[in-house]
């Protein structure tokens, strides 16, 4: 078996090259220079960095975070989804085309605006303070900003899903007496479940590699709102490269992890509609 | 809403008029939750931006602009995105090609490597550079003895901008140009005509509208990176300073105005970008991943 099959086109020996070594540069090399500089490293010195208090203290206010931003995007995002999906109301394509405005907007920008709205004396922070709820510099602002930066990721997802239940079917449940709890739980559910977890897996793994918007709105005070990719910052400025490169392997280890994760919903969200289709 | 319920639990279907209420009070429900939520997480933001960046006027507005620093990162921003779009375009173009137009082995594995800086996390997308060309990276020596300068100068901040932006427009071309088939592009050779002229005539003009998409939106990441460029550029005044860099300068010197001008600046190149990007799904373009 040979490496591809024939075809009349011209250009893959010029195409396929220049794309796998421009891969290999610019991606590649430098992601194989991470991981060498971590394995470069002694067995206990790599456990050392990896496992220190305040690294486990990152892992748990990124991992803490971004899993509640997610979740709080997978319950608001299938609320913006259905209204945007299913109701008309003014502003609607206005604001659908807005949905993606985390993703345009430099997450710089985004940072030091959360921070001035959910301040003490902010737009919406001096709401809070009286009730004793502080945003700005405390875990809270940096789920905030996480939830703001991977808002499109479960409302994108989930639109195209539920355009495809099949409203007719709802229509024949509902004449067969099932009411609109039954109709969202047997039918509209199991239609949107699929590309609703890949949304939050996506935003759950962007969430966990944020850094722009967080180190404003965080107060990065160690073992209390310091990130990881603060952390490996903090490193690489002390000129630190090897301790910087072990917390880099670990993050990169959980990203493929979790991509990983996400190929397998997706596989099952295109079984689920073959079989729909059936 | 207690006398409500029953009816959203069938059998009620008989009272259409309890039902189509129960549904109004749903819709409202969502609609109101759905603006709550965007008005909050992003509405106030945005509307904020302008509100600190004209808090002292108009006058002090524009003034900021006239700081040399400022100038300088508005510069240097327009400078990294000249490059690395234009380069990540042509390898945006070259991926899609290969891929699409050919049958070849190990091709969802060479799809998963081009997407995978969107997986990483942009500190460690700058981290790599250091390690390589820092100062006590592999070249870190041999750079300073040739008395060249990579981490902490302009070929840094490009190279983690092309770093970030690498999958923009590739994989924007890869599905699209899979999905419009090789027809026509296997008609024009088998007429004569060459590859690049089959490319121009034929590929070109079917793959326009993906290609400024993936264009657009890989121009908004290089122009609003931080992590990855904050990590390599050593932060110079008015050298090494991208525009969000220099936010985070002028920001953390509670030079607000100044901070939030810049950001008014990027607010409205997202706002372009949104706007484009509409404007081209509007013609039929749609993404379908």
């Amino acid at each position: 078996m040979s490496f591809r099959k024939a075809s009349i086109l011209p250009g893959f020996g010029l195409t396929f090259g220049f794309t796998t070594f421009f891969l290999s540069v610019i991606v590649l090399l430098p992601l194989a220079a991470l991981t060498l500089a971590a394995a470069s490293m002694h067995w206990s010195d790599f456990v050392h960095v990896v496992l220190s208090p305040r690294a486990l203290g990152s892992y748990r206010l990124s991992f803490g975070a971004s899993f509640l931003a997610a979740a709080i995007n997978l319950v608001f995002g299938l609320i913006i989804a259905w209204t945007l999906v299913r109701y008309e109301f003014p502003a609607r394509k206005l604001i659908d085309a807005l949905i993606d405005m985390p993703f345009a907007l430099p997450t710089a920008v985004s940072g030091i605006a959360l921070t001035t709205v959910f301040a003490h004396n902010g737009w919406i922070g001096r709401f809070l303070e009286p009730w004793g709820v502080r945003i700005a510099y405390t875990w809270l602002g940096v789920t905030l900003a996480l939830t703001l930066i991977t808002m499109p990721f479960v409302v994108r997802a989930v639109q195209p899903a539920l355009l495809e239940v099949q409203r007719d079917l709802e229509d024949a449940a509902e004449t067969l007496g099932a009411g609109r709890i039954y109709v969202a739980r047997r039918i509209i559910l199991p239609t949107v479940l699929p590309s609703l977890l890949t949304g939050f897996t996506l935003a759950f793994a962007r969430a966990l590699g944020e850094y722009g918007s967080v180190i404003f709105i965080a107060g990065n005070l160690p073992m209390k709102t310091e990130i990881t990719p603060l952390l490996i910052v903090i490193h690489l400025e002390e000129f630190d490269y090897q301790g910087a490169a072990a917390l880099g392997v670990v993050m990169l280890v959980i990203s493929f992890v979790v991509l990983f994760a996400i190929n397998l919903l997706q596989a099952w969200g295109r079984r689920q509609q073959v079989r729909a289709a059936h | 809403m207690a006398a409500a319920l029953p009816a959203a639990h069938g059998g009620d279907l008989t009272r259409p008029g309890q039902h189509t209420w129960v549904h109004a009070i749903v819709r409202w429900v969502f609609i109101a939750t759905s603006l709550a939520f965007l008005a909050a997480l992003l509405l106030a933001p945005l509307a904020t931006v302008f509100a600190m960046a004209f808090q002292r006027g108009p006058y002090a507005y524009l003034e900021s602009f006239a700081d040399p620093d400022t100038a300088a990162a508005i510069r240097l921003t327009l400078t990294t995105a000249a490059v690395a779009v234009p380069i990540n375009t042509v390898f945006g173009l070259a991926a899609a090609w290969a891929i699409a137009k050919f049958e070849f082995r190990g091709k969802s594995v060479l799809i998963t490597l081009i997407d995978l800086p969107l997986a990483i996390s942009p500190v460690i997308s700058g981290m790599v550079f250091v390690l390589l060309f820092g100062l006590h990276g592999w070249f870190g020596a041999w750079l300073r003895d040739h008395d060249l300068s990579i981490v902490f100068a302009l070929p840094g901040i490009m190279l983690a901008t092309m770093f970030v932006t690498f999958p923009y427009v590739a994989r924007e071309l890869i599905p699209l140009m899979q999905q419009l088939g090789n027809d026509e592009e296997e008609a024009a050779i088998t007429l004569g005509a060459d590859g690049w002229m089959t490319f121009f005539r034929v590929t070109l003009p079917k793959i326009r509208w993906g290609l400024v998409y993936g264009v657009v939106l890989c121009n908004a990441r290089a122009m609003g990176e931080f992590g990855a460029v904050s990590v390599v550029s050593g932060h110079i005044r008015g050298l090494t300073n991208t525009m969000p860099l220099h936010i985070e300068i002028l920001y953390n010197e509670y030079n607000f105005v100044g901070a939030f001008a810049v950001a008014s600046l990027l607010t409205l190149l997202a706002g372009l970008t949104l706007v484009i990007k509409t404007a081209i799904e509007r013609t039929g373009y749609r993404r379908r991943r």
